[in-house]
């Protein structure tokens, strides 16, 4: 790599590659279809490609690679959960992330700079402790840090005791971090096409095909092809898309706004999330703040951005960084998040055979791309469900056994 | 959506109110399995288009329907619960 670039760099011409194969007409027949071309679709092809050696594979998306919510979300990376299952999967997954760059041959830019979640009551704090206790156990770096050290750390923090909601303590997660989402999916989408795996952008799933309750074909606006096995990871639409194979999901679809401000010189390096205050921020390599927060106070499949949000995250990113008050805000924009009752996601088999689901993404779905990727195509290609999806197949909620996460997303909702 | 028509209060701003999940009618009491129950309570359509769902005036704790376009976001109608939905 560095000596191709190098040689890049003296040419006299820059020809652009072509990363993800050329624009080709759909076959009939794919021994695997994968509805969704964004960043857990990229994955499962890739994995399925090069771990099971199963090439015969269509990857359709209705816009481009990687356009739906792989672009829209912050960006961050953690493993700090409470439920061993939770923890134990992104755990895996952040592992994966941390060779990402090598194993795709594209820098995906990871960078983990900690991340530090804040608690502005007793019960927080006590939730705080239970997440370190876990997540020690499990082996992530987690740990109750209290207000002398985040002062230390965090100079430009408000940390006043005569704040409405004074900071009491932090749960530092040192193995907290942030990679550049859309290079994850072109990296992975690049070295699956590069092994045979074909995507097909501009085509829309309208229909699925099933016969004595086994899936058989996938209908698209640009023709019906026949499959042996379908997996749809369409983040923000597994509701519309399962309704197609007539399954019914516990899910419910709302926006999720956030916005970014003008550039500023490096000043904080952790990513600082106040679930009381329902924001989370950090600021990118670029310079600029992202500040994210709760969900819409409504379901909607909208990706409108509106201004009481705006006010609601302007006044809780307030609190904590009162410099940002003289800060302009750049670009305000929502993704749509699946949101389940427990906050985690929905993976595995489904009610039609040979018909896997990725879905239930809500807002956590970008952290566990490597690995979903990895397990959903253990899944399909072995037919074994892998012990770190187990919990969360769509058959819990009939057990009344769900995996409840709702304490340790980043804002709550 | 800024405002909401409330059936018993009229046109009010839309933080007076908070939503309360979709309109699907409650199983059997008597003979409802745990399934039936499983997928009242978390299951949903969740469709993209016209919806039936609750939502609750909270200053006067008044629950109500409204029809409204989750694509859109345009409210259709909004009803009391007294009207069946469904018989419309």
């Amino acid at each position: 790599m560095p000596f191709g670039l190098l040689k890049y760099g003296l040419a006299r011409t820059y020809p652009g590659k072509n990363l993800f194969g050329k624009a080709r007409p759909l076959k009939q027949s794919y021994d695997v279809v994968i509805i969704g071309a964004g960043g857990h679709g990229a994955a499962c092809a890739y994995y399925l490609a090069k771990e099971h050696g199963i090439t015969n594979v269509a990857v359709l998306d209705k816009g481009y690679l990687g356009g739906g919510n792989t672009a829209r979300n912050t960006a961050v990376l953690r493993s700090n959960y409470l439920t061993e299952a939770g923890v134990a999967f992104y755990k895996a997954s952040l592992e994966l992330y941390k060779s990402l760059s090598n194993e795709l041959d594209l820098n995906i830019m990871f960078e983990q700079r900690g991340q530090l979640t804040l608690a502005h009551s007793d019960a927080a704090v006590r939730n705080l402790r239970w997440r370190a206790e876990v997540n020690q156990h499990l082996g992530v770096r987690s740990e109750l840090m209290f207000n002398d050290e985040i002062a230390k750390m965090l100079p430009h923090l408000r940390m006043d005791a005569d704040a409405r909601y004074p900071i009491l303590a932090g749960l530092w997660h040192a193995d907290g971090g942030t990679a550049r989402h859309d290079a994850v999916v072109w990296g992975y989408a690049k070295e699956a096409a590069a092994r045979g795996v074909e995507f097909h952008q501009l085509t829309e799933a309208t229909g699925i095909d099933i016969a004595d309750g086994k899936v058989t074909g996938v209908r698209t606006t640009r023709g019906d092809i026949s499959c042996g096995k379908v997996i749809q990871a369409v983040a923000g639409s597994s509701s519309v898309v399962g309704n197609m194979a007539g399954i019914k999901l516990p899910i419910h679809t709302f926006p999720l706004q956030a916005m970014v401000t003008q550039p500023y010189k490096p000043l904080l390096e952790p990513h600082v999330s106040s679930p009381h205050h329902h924001v989370y921020i950090h600021q990118t390599s670029r310079g600029e703040f992202v500040i994210g927060g709760g969900s819409d106070p409504y379901p909607l499949y909208n990706t409108r951005a509106t201004l009481p949000m705006r006010e609601v995250l302007s006044a809780a990113v307030l609190e904590l960084f009162p410099f940002l008050g003289e800060a302009r805000v750049m670009r305000q924009w929502a993704g749509i998040t699946d949101m389940t009752p427990d906050y985690s996601p929905i993976m595995g088999e489904s009610p039609v055979q040979n018909y896997y689901l990725d879905a239930g993404w809500g807002t956590w779905g970008f952290k566990a791309t490597p690995i979903s990727g990895m397990t959903m195509a253990e899944l399909v290609a072995t037919d074994r469900v892998p012990e770190l999806i187990a919990p969360f197949s769509l058959d819990r909620f009939y057990r009344f056994e769900q995996v409840n996460e709702a304490g340790a997303t980043a804002a709550s909702h | 959506m800024k405002t909401l028509l409330c059936p018993l209060n009229g046109l009010r701003n839309i933080d007076e109110f908070i939503y309360g999940g979709e309109y699907h009618a409650e199983p059997d009491r008597k003979q409802a399995d745990r399934k039936a129950w499983a997928e009242h309570v978390f299951f949903d359509t969740n469709s993209a288009g016209v919806v039936a769902e609750w939502w609750c005036h909270t200053p006067s704790s008044y629950w109500f329907l409204v029809d409204r376009d989750t694509v859109t976001d345009q409210v259709i109608s909004t009803y009391p619960f007294s009207i069946d939905p469904v018989e419309k």
